[in-house]
């Protein structure tokens, strides 16, 4: 445990009362702390909405960039300093929709950080239409018929894009979660969590009672190096499965650049080499 | 005896896409270097990846060339549509050369067996380099330079043997028209001469910068730039990236900045457009960053590989909300080096978004250049280690305020594109707001004055009329000036074209007549330099088919204002 006080006290939170946003924040304040990660070194970076407005909560580096756009910055950080702990959040909407090209080439690059989806299966901020993640059914003001698109499931398009490590949990299950999320620091590469929350404004479907009722712990013997059963589970519905539905070892990107081949400085410590540069303008010309 | 010497020479070599015209254009000019000559070569071709009709033209000249001329006085047709394609471009004068193979004997076309002499040295393919030593036969040279040349592209080996065989049988098969277009060669240069086009300028000036990060998505004619980068990326140190859209490059490249990196876009106008809100973004946050926006005909796809000064106004306006920008527009490689590596100092001192405004002739276009100078000391950015009680917004000299970075210091660095507080923490409060806004808003003041670049005039102080051109336009205007000299008329050439040099002013104010040159449909700079200044433009000279104002082109224009 380290001293740092990670969440900011006295601040004016814009969340509702009871919203599982609440939740995170103190999951994750929580974590940081277990880990003793040093504020100094550790960025949070997030786009826009509800949840993305976490880390203006938080004793920590952020970069509050643009809905849909925090893994491309977060990618971009731990590339030009390898020594930062990164951690890209925000909600389903802005990962999954707006973001939704950069999650998938985020995937495919591994850089190694960490990327937290608030899952609400709901639009918050801009007052309840459906995410990308609402389940079929589901009335909204604009959806006034009823969500007629299959509900995005990340945790499917994760493992088969195969992402690093690929996990669910639910903020009502705390302990739970902290573990988890504590693996996904801590994991090499890109890691996914996916955390189910309710949003007790505008999805009056999918509360605190339905999450404990439709979630479930993955079964015991469930073998988080076998892709076809993390797909397989990914896949379930009924219920949704909680925990590290795969995980894998493979190559980091900031890692295989050439940039660090021969260097490891973080990139802001490097100045051009001008003798270099004039044997480069002669081998061009 | 040989001909009476020319001032200059413009071979156009014509054909399809995989023929490797280009690397003849290359091989000639670093022929006439080595033989102590000036040249320019400007490429033309259609956007594919096979067949088609495309171009090579070179200017070679005992005087530095610098712009594109019509004038063609010996054209090499690969095929039969490049007759087609390039005939309109030919006069009387015009030598045509061709193969019999593909033209049979025609009186029009000189008869010169590519295919055949190229097979009998190892191939096809070799037939480039017949041509090669053809041409320089044409000019009276000796193989000399062309095998400097080929030893030069082609290195040491059995490659390097047959392009040479090739060469000398064309040189020989140019027995007969020896000299025709004499153009002596001279004692090569003392000191270095680089052949360099624009893309490997901005490559060059962006290493020069400090350059330490390239995020970008593959789009024409930007893509040169980020290949040059890549190949130095171990060399050089940088981080080199091939985003999965626009949107993720200059996401990647405000994030890269925000860690202490150096970062660079290189884009087309499309990706330029997708760029919209990440410059907005780069506003919000006081980020500094440097865009490479090369300039093809739009809208919408338009012609992918043809060239046009059509993207000023979305370089000027693109993202929402109001925050300063510069724009910087290099007319030649030198000015290419010099504006991407100061486009860094700029983004970095004002903290805001710097664009260098190129077009695909500029970029494409190669020609002999002094080494670039470097600068004396490699460049530093301005980061500060931060102090626990760090505010990354805090006031500073015009609106600026010390730029802390992760990881280097006592405090947090927090960035906001909501609207915040000095310490980045997002606020709605109204004065905040208000102050905010100035803030940002002042560092115009620096971009128009100390870190500006100021125009330049080519011409008479003592000037009436005033021709004002920027970018690429602004060598042709120079040549043609020469040409055909108005009297009391000078060029002004503008490479700062956002926000306007405070320096700009008093040459506006000597002169009576304005007319402004673009590479444009409806004046893009006229109508800034109107809404800036309040300026009277009297006339506008623009040229919009894809192609790029040609010496002749401006000639002509100049002979019909001097009978007005």
């Amino acid at each position: 445990m380290s001293a740092h006080s990670w969440i900011r006290r006295g601040c004016d939170v814009a969340w509702c009362p009871g919203c599982g946003n609440h939740g995170i924040l103190k999951l994750v304040g929580e974590t940081l702390a277990e880990l003793a990660l040093d504020p100094q070194r550790t960025v949070l970076v997030s786009g826009i909405g509800q949840a993305a407005k976490l880390p203006q909560y938080c004793n920590a580096h952020y970069f509050n960039g643009l809905h849909g756009r925090a893994l491309p910055p977060a990618t971009a950080i731990k590339a030009s300093n390898p020594g930062l702990t990164v951690i890209a959040e925000s909600g389903d909407g802005d990962m999954y929709g707006e973001g939704g090209n950069h999650f998938l080439h985020c995937i495919r690059r591994n850089p190694d950080l960490t990327n937290i989806v608030h899952n609400n299966m709901v639009y918050g901020l801009t007052k309840g239409q459906a995410s990308p993640t609402s389940q079929r059914g589901f009335v909204t003001p604009l959806q006034v018929g009823g969500v007629i698109l299959e509900p995005f499931n990340p945790l499917a398009v994760a493992i088969a894009l195969g992402a690093s490590f690929v996990a669910r949990v639910y903020v009502g299950q705390a302990e739970h979660a902290r573990t988890v999320l504590r693996a996904a620091i801590r994991h090499h590469g890109y890691a996914l969590v996916d955390v189910l929350q309710p949003c007790v404004t505008f999805n009056k479907h999918n509360t605190y009672p339905w999450f404990a009722a439709h979630t479930a712990p993955l079964p015991e013997d469930h073998d988080p190096t076998d892709r076809i059963q993390a797909f397989a589970r990914a896949c379930e519905e009924e219920p949704l499965r909680l925990g590290i539905f795969y995980r894998q070892e493979k190559p980091v990107f900031e890692e295989q650049l050439a940039a660090y081949a021969g260097d490891r400085r973080p990139l802001y410590e490097r100045r051009v080499d001008l003798a270099k540069l004039a044997e480069t303008m002669d081998a061009m010309g | 005896m040989l001909p009476a010497p020319s001032s200059e020479v413009n071979v156009v070599l014509g054909g399809e896409a995989g023929h490797g015209l280009q690397t003849v254009g290359l091989v000639l000019a670093r022929a006439a270097v080595a033989g102590g000559l000036h040249v320019m070569v400007v490429n033309e071709f259609m956007s594919r990846i096979r067949g088609g009709s495309n171009s090579t033209c070179l200017r070679i000249s005992p005087q530095p060339v610098r712009a594109f001329s019509d004038r063609v006085d010996c054209c090499v047709l690969f095929d039969r549509d490049a007759l087609d394609r390039l005939s309109g471009r030919c006069t009387a004068a015009t030598l045509l050369v061709g193969d019999p193979e593909v033209f049979g004997q025609r009186p029009d076309i000189q008869p010169l067996p590519l295919r055949e002499l190229g097979v009998r040295a190892g191939g096809a393919l070799l037939a480039n380099s017949v041509v090669c030593g053809f041409l320089v036969r044409l000019l009276g040279w000796e193989m000399t330079p062309l095998a400097a040349a080929l030893h030069r592209t082609f290195g040491e080996g059995d490659i390097l043997a047959q392009n040479l065989e090739a060469a000398r049988s064309g040189w020989e098969a140019g027995a007969a028209d020896h000299g025709r277009f004499a153009l002596p060669t001279r004692p090569a240069p003392t000191g270095q001469r680089l052949l360099l086009d624009g893309s490997q300028s901005v490559a060059l000036g962006a290493l020069a910068g400090g350059c330490t990060f390239v995020s970008s998505y593959p789009m024409s004619p930007a893509t040169g730039v980020l290949i040059h980068l890549a190949k130095q990326a171990e060399a050089h140190g940088l981080v080199v990236e091939q985003a999965e859209d626009e949107i993720s490059a200059v996401n990647m490249g405000l994030g890269a900045w925000y860690a202490g990196a150096q970062a660079l876009v290189t884009t087309s106008g499309g990706g330029f457009d997708l760029m919209a809100e990440g410059m907005s973004l780069c506003g919000a946050i006081e980020s500094p960053l440097v865009v490479h926006l090369a300039q093809r005909p739009g809208p919408g796809t338009g012609l992918p590989t043809r060239t046009e000064q059509g993207d000023l106004e979305i370089a000027r306006y693109a993202g929402h909300g109001e925050f300063p920008r510069a724009i910087l527009a290099p007319g030649s490689p030198e000015e290419a080096f010099a504006c991407t590596a100061h486009a860094f100092a700029m983004a970095d001192a004002s903290q805001s978004p710097v664009i260098v405004l190129t077009d695909q002739y500029l970029l494409d276009s190669l020609c002999d250049l002094d080494p670039l100078p470097l600068p004396a000391a490699p460049p530093t950015a301005r980061i500060v280690a931060t102090a626990p009680d760090y505010r990354r917004y805090a006031p500073g000299p015009d609106g600026i305020s010390p730029r802390g970075i992760p990881g280097h210091g006592a405090g947090l660095v927090c960035a906001d594109s909501d609207e915040h507080d000095e310490e980045g923490r997002i606020t709605e409060e109204f004065e905040v707001r208000t102050a905010m806004v100035d803030k940002r808003l002042a560092k115009y003041r620096p971009l128009r004055e100390e870190l500006a670049l100021p125009p330049r005039l080519h011409g008479p102080a003592d000037y009436r009329r005033l021709l004002i051109a920027w970018g690429s336009t602004g060598p042709a205007i120079v040549e043609a000036l020469a040409r055909v000299p108005l009297e009391r008329t000078a060029l002004l050439h503008c490479v700062q074209v956002y926000p306007l040099p405070a320096s700009l002013d008093q040459y506006l104010r000597g002169a009576e007549r304005i007319i402004v040159i673009e590479n444009n449909a409806t004046g893009q700079f006229a109508r800034l330099l109107r809404g800036e200044t309040g300026c009277v433009i009297a006339d506008q000279w623009l040229k919009y088919n894809g192609l790029p104002f040609s010496v002749e082109d401006i000639a002509a224009l100049l002979r019909k204002e001097e009978q007005r």
